[in-house]
């Protein structure tokens, strides 16, 4: 197992090495001057040559990809061009809400995805299960921003029950920011109003961003329990007469979930690329709307730092689910 | 020696049918392949006869119509410019079923040439690609393709290159692994050892049954590059001229106005959610189809 873990880590190295180099690559392509950016149209030559003398853009490439190198490896990110602001110090206050969002969407669509996905596949050929793959096929083809347009519309608009944007109610509610995570920060702060004040800003959005992970968690367990119904253990343990939900928690969702696992996994990637968009809809102060706005002012720090930071996170998500999976799965992690 | 002359000369009436007209026999009698099909077919007609079905020129607006609820005139009502948005819907479709299929055809192309030349040369080519391939997977799709839209430009070719960048290491990884699974295959061995080698073993005998997945995958990579498409839309990086009918910029432009105006945004939604389902029910017929796993 150790070395199994060791081999994944190192692997990990080239990965990121060519991720900084491609994203440096990229965001010099990206047209447009940072210089131009931040003087404006009618700045002078002279003026223009400064600034990128002092954002060191007027160095060759490779001096400029060894400088942010340098910096990387010492934690530094370097500040955004347009505002001066620290990268680190910006990312990691908007991070936070991303993660609170998207932590709120895959709970949803585990918890929802798959008791779904069992009782579809227990009930395998009849109406219940067919209604349930349309719908778990519709809810996959429902784009995010159409999905969370409808639900704002609907429950904060129609019938008035949720918020319709932003993170909590800030005239009811001053709550200093210590994580920047609303729900933990309301509680800090001891203002239990202020906490359910959160709770319910996070529905909307989480609701939008987690029907496709919902569906897809769905699909993926109904698939994995029908395989594993079939197998010769799960009749030998109904037939030595073990309770039914003993062999459907210790026989078949055991060996069920094994593919879930990997799936969830893999959501995480859709779920950074869909907090963008949710993002936008609930006015939402994320990373991934921080990114978006970045790529429109071309703040080429914020870009290739925020993109490198979001895509370690999925690396490392990832890792920890292949880890988990040979955790899971004593057939790899012996073989 | 050639693969050929191994191989028996068949009976007319014994030919067996083959792994496509026996797909094509089974996705008859799938109900999500017909009802997958005869959507995307659908929207196929629309976009082609777009200029008979709109009752209004999509682009031209009446600003002293605007707003304007659904009616027997403007079915779908019409928006702030006073456009009908029924109009705008049928000539949206070419838009996004164009940038669609060319999104696709760029991605299953550099995909499929990446996933080949891996999946054959193995050794430090298949490491490098592959490498290369787990960069790229890395990067949340939305993000990438926001980026090249941003690097290349927002014209209809540069949006389906953007979504293709992301589906290329995706067919790439599909048509290495059913590669490599093929190279312990009896009849691959059985080429081998008659002789057959290099290219004619690759084209002749490998990649005819590696193209299953691929196009599989490729069918529902359709469905991805509508929303894909839609969700630069409606972030603003679409077809700059905003007079361009768009599902996701449809989307987008109205949903300042959600409060008294929500069929500006329900129509679009509704199209856009019927072409990817449509694309998604196909692919999933097809996987059955085209699975031997799945025979019944």
């Amino acid at each position: 197992m150790a070395k199994f873990i060791i081999r994944r880590l190192l692997l990990l190295i080239p990965i990121l090495l060519g991720l900084t180099l491609l994203i440096f690559v990229f965001t010099r392509l990206l047209p447009g001057d940072p210089a131009t950016t931040i003087l404006g149209e009618r700045a002078t030559p002279e003026n223009l040559a400064l600034v990128r003398e002092s954002l060191g853009l007027d160095r060759p490439l490779h001096e400029q990809y060894f400088q942010y190198m340098g910096g990387l490896l010492q934690g530094d990110l370097g500040r955004s061009f347009i505002t001066n602001q620290d990268v680190v110090n910006d990312f990691l206050q908007r991070f936070p809400a991303t993660i609170e969002l998207s932590v709120a969407a895959i709970i949803f669509a585990i918890a929802a995805g798959i008791p779904l996905g069992v009782y579809t596949a227990k009930r395998r050929g009849t109406w219940v299960d067919a209604s349930g793959t349309v719908l778990s096929l519709i809810g996959i083809s429902i784009p995010i921003f159409f999905l969370g347009l409808m639900l704002k519309w609907i429950f904060a608009i129609q019938f008035p029950i949720l918020p319709d944007s932003g993170r909590i109610d800030l005239v009811d509610y001053f709550i200093p920011r210590v994580t920047n995570f609303m729900t933990v920060d309301a509680l800090l702060a001891g203002e239990p109003g202020g906490f359910i004040d959160a709770l319910r800003h996070l529905v909307l959005p989480a609701l939008a961003l987690g029907t496709i992970p919902l569906a897809i968690i769905m699909r993926i367990t109904r698939a994995s329990v029908i395989d594993v119904l079939n197998e010769d253990y799960v009749r030998t343990a109904h037939a030595k007469g073990l309770r039914e939900s003993t062999v459907d928690g210790r026989h078949i969702l055991r060996n069920a979930l094994l593919p879930v696992v990997t799936v969830i996994g893999l959501q995480t990637g859709l779920l950074l690329g869909g907090a963008i968009l949710t993002e936008t809809i609930f006015s939402w102060g994320g990373v991934g709307r921080w990114i978006y706005d970045a790529v429109r002012t071309r703040d080429y720090q914020i870009i290739q730092s925020g993109v490198l930071m979001l895509a370690l996170i999925f690396v490392l998500v990832n890792l920890v689910v292949d880890i988990s999976y040979a955790f899971l799965n004593p057939r790899i992690r012996h073989s | 020696m050639t693969g050929a002359a191994v191989t028996q000369p068949v009976p007319a009436d014994e030919r067996s049918i083959g792994l496509w007209g026996d797909a094509l026999r089974r996705m008859r009698r799938s109900p999500a392949a017909i009802v997958g099909g005869s959507i995307i077919t659908f929207f196929v007609l629309v976009a082609i006869f777009a200029p008979f079905i709109a009752p209004f020129d999509p682009t031209r607006g009446d600003l002293g119509s605007s707003y304007l609820p659904p009616s027997g005139e403007h079915f779908f009502g019409t928006n702030v410019q006073g456009q009908d948005v029924f109009s705008r819907i049928v000539f949206g479709s070419r838009l996004t079923l164009g940038i669609a299929v060319m999104s696709v055809t760029i991605g299953v192309t550099f995909g499929s040439l990446l996933g080949a030349l891996a999946g054959y040369f193995r050794g430090w080519v298949d490491a490098t690609i592959m490498r290369g391939v787990d960069i790229m997977l890395s990067i949340p799709g939305l993000l990438l393709a926001i980026a090249v839209v941003s690097w290349l430009g927002r014209g209809v070719v540069q949006i389906a290159i953007a979504i293709a960048i992301v589906n290329v290491p995706i067919f790439a990884r599909i048509l290495r692994g059913s590669l490599l699974a093929l190279r312990d295959a009896d009849y691959v061995i059985a080429a081998k050892s008659v002789g057959v080698g290099g290219q004619t073993l690759l084209l002749r005998h490998m990649l005819p049954n590696a193209i299953g997945p691929l196009i599989v995958q490729a069918t529902l990579a359709l469905a991805t590059a509508v929303v894909d498409a839609a969700a630069l839309g409606f972030l603003g990086l679409g077809p700059p001229d905003p007079r361009t009918p768009e599902w996701g910029a449809m989307l987008s432009d109205t949903y300042r106005y959600l409060t008294d105006a929500i069929h500006l945004a329900f129509f679009p939604g509704i199209a856009i959610v019927l072409a990817v389902l449509g694309f998604n029910l196909l692919g999933d017929g097809m996987r059955e189809a085209l699975d031997p796993k799945l025979r019944r």
